[in-house]
């Protein structure tokens, strides 16, 4: 996938011009009537690129919102799939990613770290052939489960794994000088992070693996306590 | 927050016609309302808001001297239910904003509800002090510890009235059991158990029981990529405690039955309406996401809300919704903006009155809709000071959806998509209702009340 600063310049002219709502037709499945007169693989494409716009600005938050980020990759899929028969498309990333890398990020975002990947996406939108990208951990399934299987051509999007392959690394080593990266290695975000104080939701059906958990998250106390003081959070109950 | 309340709100079924009283009063709330909710009996009107504040209004009792204020809501309590907060180990900052509150059903004098932002739920006791004690022998007026080597002779305390006081104090806090968003609250009808619902799971509560809950759905998917769905709303049965229903962002409603498993991830019932053909487009998963869903006060319904309409599933009917009410149709040629701008994403309410015979959702340009189930009548009405004169009725208002603009219509294209009424609340007896628009509360009643 492609983006170019000449097509997300043209994006942000349009969306500054636009005030009143137009009435879109060109949007419409391309098997409609009232798309006979329009330029689907021209709309299509602006479509797309605004979608990517979307994803992109929300998976810079912090937290992003998971159903707008759902419902935006869907959309993107399905924009992408009446696409994928025009030839002049850069590769598509899989779109289906996207949401491991959100939830990745859900568990381990890091707002320095955050800000680190906006400012890469921004320097890397203009570069080409991101396909082979190294694949991030983006699962947090049970630990030590073999992440693989990704499809190669994850563009951009892949990037934005933390602590990651060697193109993260080498390209922002400046940025972390300050940074205890220990804490960042993927494995102690797994699942068990979400029960980081109690862990309430384990209800008599649903069992994940505690042990590994329990010790990732010692060793990440441990961490935490010796590298900076962090004041604890307030317990449950009252 | 600016509360306009008056008499004449009239319902849909009759010709009478929705106005503001004469007496209004205001209270200054900086933060956009985020949520409304009756009491059970409906004397009581809490709103929650962005700053994690939480508002109750109280009904004025009957008074024949102050006839203008009968049925007036006046601000009963007010406190800071949630405060921002950060989470150390993802270094996340979690917001205050109350994203819902719930009524617990009334059991003595003191009232409780339960607060909920992103993270944590709270039960909140509301409760009254209208007397004090007086004639401690331990302590002097002040409070001052008496040295008990000069007591010389006991006393017994008695109870002076004092100027009502209303006392809001966190009796539960239940945290730590959501990774996503908690989008719902819904307390069941046994009066002991509670679920709360994020994007992923659905979570079930004992009141009295804080540190540990039972997981009941998980729609997270072993593998992240594979995820395309999550869960929108979420609300128990009001009669039946083992129902409880919840909906997703692909428009479709899952009922679960708690007797049949432990673990709810596979449903009852499954309710979804086939996507019509001739309007299908790259948005159609978007607008057909169900913002809201409540059940009847029989029980037997079901409402949805999804961007564009209102539907209302009979229980027994999972094909398809017994009626469609359209909100505002005239913005399905304007999706592709909307999707420019994340309105398409605005969450949406509803709620029925207290008979069943009506509901209620919001809309854009402080318009909120009712319908009428019966009549199948329906109208629009506007939420603002300035289109509102005392006591004037409130006129229906029309949107130009094309052609030639009608006096008094409004056009699509001046519609202000700033003013979203995303909350509205029903009274569960009376023709009361009160509409949210940003940080304004407007209650209005019906004009024979």
């Amino acid at each position: 996938m492609m983006l170019s600063k000449g097509l997300k310049r043209k994006q942000e002219e349009e969306e500054e011009g636009k005030e009143a709502l137009a009435v879109d037709t060109w949007w419409l499945d391309p098997g409609h009537p009232a798309v006979a007169h329009a330029p689907p693989a021209v709309a299509s494409r602006s479509l797309f690129d605004l979608s990517v716009l979307k994803l992109h600005h929300s998976l810079r938050q912090s937290e992003p919102d998971l159903q707008h980020l759902v419902l935006v990759v869907n959309t993107l899929q399905r924009i992408q799939a009446c696409m994928a028969p025009t030839a002049a498309l850069s590769p598509m990333p899989s779109l289906p990613t996207a949401p491991g890398i959100a939830d990745n990020l859900l568990a381990s975002s890091d707002a320095s770290l955050s800000a680190s990947m906006a400012s890469l996406l921004e320097d890397l939108s203009h570069i080409e052939g991101l396909s082979q990208a190294p694949q991030p951990l983006v699962d947090e399934g049970p630990p030590g489960r073999p992440i693989g299987g990704a499809p190669p051509s994850l563009g951009a999007l892949d990037l934005l794994g933390p602590a990651t392959g060697c193109l993260l690394v080498d390209g922002l080593e400046g940025l972390f000088e300050d940074t205890d990266t220990s804490m960042y290695d993927s494995e102690l975000w797994a699942p068990a992070s979400e029960g980081h104080k109690s862990s309430p939701e384990d209800g008599p059906g649903k069992e994940e693996a505690p042990e590994l958990d329990e010790a990732e998250l010692d060793y990440l106390m441990d961490v935490l306590v010796g590298t900076q003081a962090l004041e604890r959070p307030p317990g449950p109950g009252c | 927050m600016l509360v306009c309340q008056g008499p004449g709100i009239g319902s849909v079924t009759h010709k009478s016609t929705w106005a503001l009283g004469a007496r209004t009063k205001k209270w200054l709330l900086a933060d956009v309302i985020s949520t409304v909710e009756f009491s059970h009996s409906g004397d009581l009107l809490a709103t929650g808001d962005k700053g994690g504040r939480v508002v109750i209004f109280q009904r004025e009792q009957e008074n024949k001297s102050r006839p203008h204020s009968r049925g007036e809501y006046n601000v009963y309590s007010t406190f800071q239910s949630h405060e921002p907060e950060f989470d150390y180990l993802k270094s996340l900052e979690i917001e205050e904003k109350i994203n819902k509150i719930r009524w617990l059903p009334q059991q003595g004098a003191a009232r409780f509800l339960l607060s909920t932002n992103d993270k944590t739920i709270k039960l909140w006791k509301i409760s009254e002090r209208d007397k004090r004690a007086e004639g401690y022998n331990l302590k002097d007026e002040d409070g001052r510890l008496r040295d008990p080597l000069r007591i010389t002779a006991l006393r017994v305390p008695i109870l002076k009235p004092m100027d009502l006081m209303v006392e809001a104090s966190p009796r539960r806090i239940f945290a730590n059991a959501h990774t996503y968003h908690i989008n719902s609250i819904s307390v069941n009808s046994d009066h002991e158990t509670y679920l709360s619902a994020d994007d992923l799971r659905i979570n079930l509560w004992h009141l009295e029981i804080t540190d540990r809950s039972f997981n009941i759905v998980d729609i997270k998917p072993a593998n992240m990529e594979e995820l395309t769905e999550v869960i929108t709303a979420a609300e128990f049965h009001p009669h039946q405690c083992n129902v409880l229903v919840y909906s997703s962002s692909k428009g479709t409603i899952r009922l679960c039955d708690m007797r049949s498993s432990a673990l709810c991830d596979r449903h009852s019932k499954f309710f979804e309406e086939p996507e019509d053909p001739s309007s299908r487009s790259f948005f159609s998963e978007i607008i057909s996401s169900v913002s809201d869903v409540k059940f009847s006060h029989s029980g037997r319904y079901m409402m949805t809300r999804d961007y564009l309409s209102v539907k209302v599933w009979d229980l027994n009917m999972e094909s398809r919704p017994v009626e469609t009410h359209q909100v505002h149709e005239y913005l399905r040629s304007k999706l592709c903006s909307l999707y420019e701008n994340d309105c398409i994403f605005d969450k949406f309410e509803c709620c029925w009155n207290g008979s069943d015979s009506a509901i209620m959702t919001g809309s854009y340009n402080n318009f909120f809709r009712m319908f009428d189930r019966t009549t199948w009548r329906d109208v629009t009405l506007e939420a603002s000071r300035e289109n509102s004169k005392p006591r004037a009725s409130l006129k229906p208002r029309r949107v130009c959806a094309g052609g030639k603009r009608k006096k008094d219509e409004v056009s699509v294209d001046s519609l202000d998509f700033s003013k979203k009424i995303l909350h509205t609340a029903w009274h569960p007896v009376e023709n009361i209702i009160a509409v949210a628009a940003t940080n304004n509360l407007y209650i209005f009643q019906d004009k024979a009340n």
